[in-house]
């Protein structure tokens, strides 16, 4: 257990939780503001990664790419929100859960059909292919751009909630959409915006996931749930809270897979260890998200409502 | 004395049932073909398709001599579907055989129902250890491989290259921990470290990083479909591509290999068979299966190709007698012509074939699979000791 | 009464359980043997969606991950099976045991909890399940684990497709029976009464919470019940029970044949694996088509088949009849409330 190879699992965690705050971000505002549980997000992340790997096929630029996934991610959830999602802000959390679970199927369906069932190939550009030597360790700088590209997001939204006055409206719709809507704001506008924002982060996520994870249908499931835990344990509709759970999941997560095996081998028989290890480094951040349900419900660093 | 009308009526009576035998005789084969062709895993279950629909095809739409028909399933790589789909094939179908059966949870789920029934069953994508054991069936074949086969050929290859220091890695599932536990088998040299990851993690920067620090001579992997195109571009992104040698069994190969690309290059890979296998049978499926679907057959392909022969082989022996087939399937393995080299059934029903190591190289821009040893020859698996089948 | 029975709401379910009764002799005459285990599939998955509704209908519950009941039912049979244990009524006291005590500990936990959070706990469950199942090697792993020995109760086994339709058609009657009485006894109307205004029922004295608890509990060890007869017609437990995408199912079952009614999970398993079927038929990309279907469904209402039926048949009598049944009537759906907890 040397000091650099902690190290390179600190990064490896940090921009594992930066790639969740991206998606989280989007989601835990729709969540908080209008109060929509949208399984369907980590479709909008897949379309992402599609559109990105199709852009960079066709174009040979990564930036265009970026904007490839981010513009299409955009256009669907913007389509989504008019047509499906704003019929259901009124409703039962139930109705949503059901609506975007009807969506996933369709959309990892759709996934298919057009492209086929092998997952597509995207490269990582020229530019950041090389590795970064840290400490005798190399380390991508692709990986290095994503937590960059994670932490500039974070930045720039909590400019936009903080300092400008669409944020203040978007604080303001977190406490009390109605108020807002009585005070003559067009409230339909500002969902469909916000859920607009949330599909964009999401396509930006997928975008960037592209050349290092796989694309193909149901991509987005496995990042989805996560992405859920972190909206929980960070506090639904907050977004400083979703970049820290981001972060903690991240870590947790990363460094529980990496020394819970190394731990419990230290106090249990080796065939015990190899069984025990694995699965409980995957349950890690549910105990984790458990916990934090039991001790404190309302999340770590909850959105404060009027 | 008898009328020439009654003769006459007798002789047309008696050819009139002669005739209608040999009609009989003349029904379809009826095969049921169960595979994953749907959900990530489905390049696997149409590759598999593809291969076995190839071979009908050139056979002139027969097997066995008789007009073939084939029946699709998709068992969305689901034990519970896969179960519904081969009793529907037995009860309902009535097939004279099954073809595919996906992978080994689908096959074991529904192992029962096949034994209970004695319709010849062919895996085309499993060989689990349970069947290749005690579980072992008179009526159920793997033309694939028992599971073991490519990592135990594997773990020979790097013993005989002299590699001192492995690391090992796999999901963490029955499949995986049999991969590592074939490759021990056979490979004597230090095991650094056994990892296993969750079963379709995506991200393995922090097992590379441990990779890395570990400083092994070479690591052994074994990450079927999504995972494995995740793991060997992220090893590739590491910068770890050129400096440790990746040995791997199922996870660069026919399907992920047009997704890799140039991570790929330099890794080794076991299996039975690859389109590289340069053999006149060989050369002529990849040429056909190319001309046909545009996309160079992997060793899925090759397997539900070899099962579509080795039925016509069977049927012909087993002549229209349903009780005939195992015994005649079994005969045939030995004879009909398969495409990746020498091939029988072993005592357990599971194939006695070679293994190969193959190498991904870039020659001359383009990305191709070399032969570079046969570890194994005609290898069989150590669980056939445990079957009592004669 | 005598014209309750007639209305189509309640005449169709119960002709329902008259067809599904009569399913082993039509197959056996039509010599399809595979009918049998194809309807035997649905009525599990009608006893799963009826202990489901009983959380979600009637409770407000939105339990994402009751697979994990299901998954757990499988296991009772599959690992004392493997160990050699074939007696039925072990199987079920394991199952009974462990679904209950899961149930309890899923629900104190998750029960702290509402909303979103609620879905998500229970979905985490459900996952944490899954793969502590995937990484137990000795029992099968992500393989599964075939079961060696199928429950027998006596003379009764239930490894054979007609003993365990049989079986589990007798126990569809009981549970939709018991659901109908426990719809209208004080425990139900409170628990009802709970999932339309918590704080209400707390200010008269009663505690919202542990009736939500009573209720999670038997609603996670019916649907292990449930897992307990799937084990038995495929001879199979398997982690793949576990997907989240089958506890997606089981909701969209209860909602589509009408939540908080008595029959509508069994028209809703009924109509779901129903046009499954018809689907796959068609076309290898089936979801494309099923998946915008259930997105209508949830856009049009929740009210589903068996409050479609009630409207057919209320369109036919007076208001004032209407209003005098809607009270006792088995099919009434609950006024459509928020979540749990939800203020």
């Amino acid at each position: 257990m040397s000091a650099t190879l902690l190290l390179a699992q600190l990064l490896n965690g940090l921009q594992y939780g930066v790639l969740l705050f991206l998606l989280a971000a989007g989601l835990t505002l729709v969540f908080g503001i209008m109060s929509f549980v949208n399984l369907a997000h980590g479709s909008l992340y897949m379309l992402g990664a599609y559109a990105a790997a199709i852009g960079y096929g066709a174009s040979g630029s990564f930036v265009l790419a970026i904007v490839a996934g981010m513009a299409a991610a955009l256009v669907v959830g913007l389509v989504l929100e008019v047509s499906i999602v704003s019929r259901l802000y009124r409703r039962d959390h139930l109705d949503h859960v059901l609506a975007t679970f009807g969506l996933v199927m369709f959309f990892n369906e759709l996934v298919r059909l057009v492209w086929g069932p092998q997952p597509l190939f995207v490269e990582v550009p020229q530019v950041l292919a090389g590795t970064v030597d840290l400490f005798g360790f190399t380390y991508p700088s692709y990986r290095f751009a994503i937590i960059v590209a994670g932490l500039l997001v974070a930045v720039a939204s909590h400019l936009l909630i903080q300092k400008t006055r669409v944020g203040m409206l978007i604080r303001a719709g977190a406490q009390n959409p109605q108020l807002v809507g009585a005070l003559g704001v067009n409230i339909g506008l500002l969902n469909a915006m916000l859920f607009g924002v949330g599909a964009m982060l999401a396509g930006l996520a997928g975008a960037m996931a592209g050349p290092v994870l796989s694309v193909q249908s149901g991509m987005g499931e496995p990042v989805l749930i996560t992405t859920l835990v972190v909206i929980v344990i960070g506090g639904i509709g907050s977004v400083n809270g979703a970049l820290y759970a981001a972060l903690i999941v991240g870590v947790v997560d990363t460094l529980g897979r990496v020394y819970l095996p190394m731990l419990i081998r230290l106090v249990a028989e080796r065939s015990i260890a190899d069984a025990a290890g694995p699965a409980l480094a995957s349950m890690s951040i549910y105990l984790l998200m458990a916990v934090v349900l039991a001790l404190r419900p309302q999340g770590l660093f909850p959105a404060r409502r009027g | 004395m008898i009328s020439r009308d009654f003769r006459s009526t007798v002789v047309a009576v008696a050819v009139a049932a002669a005739l209608s035998t040999t009609l009989g005789a003349a029904q379809a084969a009826t095969i049921g073909f169960v595979a994953p062709l749907s959900g990530p895993q489905a390049l696997v279950g149409q590759d598999q398709l593809d291969g076995f629909m190839l071979a009908v095809e050139q056979l002139g739409g027969q097997l066995g001599g008789q007009p073939a028909k084939v029946l699709k399933e998709d068992d969305q790589l689901k034990p519970e579907v896969g179960q519904q789909a081969v009793r529907k094939l037995i009860d309902k179908d009535k097939v004279d055989a099954i073809v595919g059966l996906s992978f080994s949870n689908v096959l074991m789920a529904s192992l029962p129902r096949l034994a209970e029934s004695g319709v010849v069953a062919l895996a085309t994508n499993a060989g689990p250890s349970p069947l290749a054991g005690a579980q072992c069936k008179a009526n159920i074949f793997s033309l694939a491989w028992q599971n073991d086969g490519a990592a135990e050929s594997m773990g020979k290859f790097a013993q005989d290259r002299g590699i001192k220091r492995v690391y090992l890695m796999a999901p963490n599932y029955q499949a995986g921990k049999d991969m590592l536990a074939g490759f021990k088998r056979f490979y004597k040299g230090q095991v650094v470290d056994e990892v296993y990851t969750q079963v379709n993690q995506p991200d393995y920067s922090a097992e590379l990083a441990q990779l890395q620090a570990a400083k092994p001579d070479a690591v052994f992997v074994f990450y079927p479909g999504g995972m494995g195109i995740n793991f060997v571009k992220q090893m590739s992104q590491a910068g770890m591509s050129g400096k440790l040698p990746l040995y791997s069994v199922f996870t660069v190969d026919g399907t992920t290999l047009p997704s890799l690309r140039e991570a790929a290059v330099g890794t080794i890979s076991g299996a039975m068979y690859d389109a590289a296998l340069d053999t006149p049978d060989n050369r002529k499926f990849v040429a056909a299966f190319e001309a046909k679907y545009k996309r160079t057959p992997s060793l899925y392909a090759a397997t539900g190709f070899d099962a579509a022969n080795l039925l016509d082989v069977a049927l012909r022996k087993a002549g229209g007698d349903a009780k005939k087939l195992p015994a005649a399937v079994k005969a045939a393995g030995s004879e009909f012509k398969s495409v990746r080299g020498p091939f029988r059934f072993g005592k357990n029903n599971m194939p006695v074939q070679d293994y190969y190591a193959f190498e991904t190289t870039r020659d001359g821009g383009k990305l191709t699979t070399r032969l570079i040893g046969t570890p194994l020859a005609a290898h069989a698996d150590p669980y056939a000791a445990q079957c009592t089948l004669p | 009464m005598n014209t309750q029975l007639l209305r189509p709401a309640t005449a169709v379910p119960l002709l329902i359980f008259a067809a599904l009764a009569a399913v082993p002799f039509v197959a056996g005459a039509l010599e399809q043997p595979f009918w049998i285990s194809l309807f035997a599939r649905i009525v599990i998955y009608a006893i799963a969606a009826s202990a489901l509704n009983l959380a979600l209908g009637y409770g407000g519950l939105v339990s994402f991950g009751h697979a994990l009941f299901l998954g757990l039912g499988s296991y009772a049979v599959a690992l004392p099976a493997f160990h050699g244990i074939d007696s039925g009524w072990m199987h079920l006291a394991a199952c009974l045991a462990v679904c209950g005590v899961g149930a309890l500990l899923v629900g104190v936990i998750s029960l702290r909890t509402s909303g979103m959070a609620f879905i998500m706990i229970t979905l985490a469950f459900a996952q944490m399940g899954y793969f502590l199942l995937v990484s137990l090697k000795q029992y099968g792993g992500d393989d599964g684990l075939a079961v060696a020995a199928t429950s027998r109760f006596g003379p009764l086994d239930l490894g054979s497709p007609l003993a365990l339709y049989g079986t589990a058609w007798v126990v569809l009657v009981l549970v939709t029976w018991w659901m109908a009485r426990l719809r209208l006894a004080p425990f139900g109307m409170a628990l009802r009464a709970a999932r339309q205004n918590a704080r209400r029922v707390n200010a008269i004295g009663l505690q919202a919470r542990r009736l939500q608890l009573v209720a999670f509990v038997i609603s996670g060890t019916l649907c292990g019940v449930a897992g307990l007869l799937l084990a038995n017609l495929n001879a199979y437990a398997s982690p793949s029970s576990l997907a989240w995408t089958i506890s997606g199912e089981l909701i969209v079952m209860v909602v589509l044949g009408g939540m908080g009614t008595v029959f509508g999970p069994l028209i809703g398993a009924l109509v779901f694996m129903g046009l499954e079927e018809v689907f796959k038929g068609l076309t290898e990309h089936w979801m494309i088509i099923f998946g915008p279907l259930i997105v209508l469904m949830a856009l049009v209402g929740r009210r589903g088949i068996v409050g479609l039926l009630e409207s057919a048949s209320a369109a036919k009598r007076t208001k004032l009849e209407v209003d005098k049944d809607a009270n006792t009537d088995p099919n009434a759906n609950d006024v459509p409330a928020r979540s749990v907890g939800e203020a």
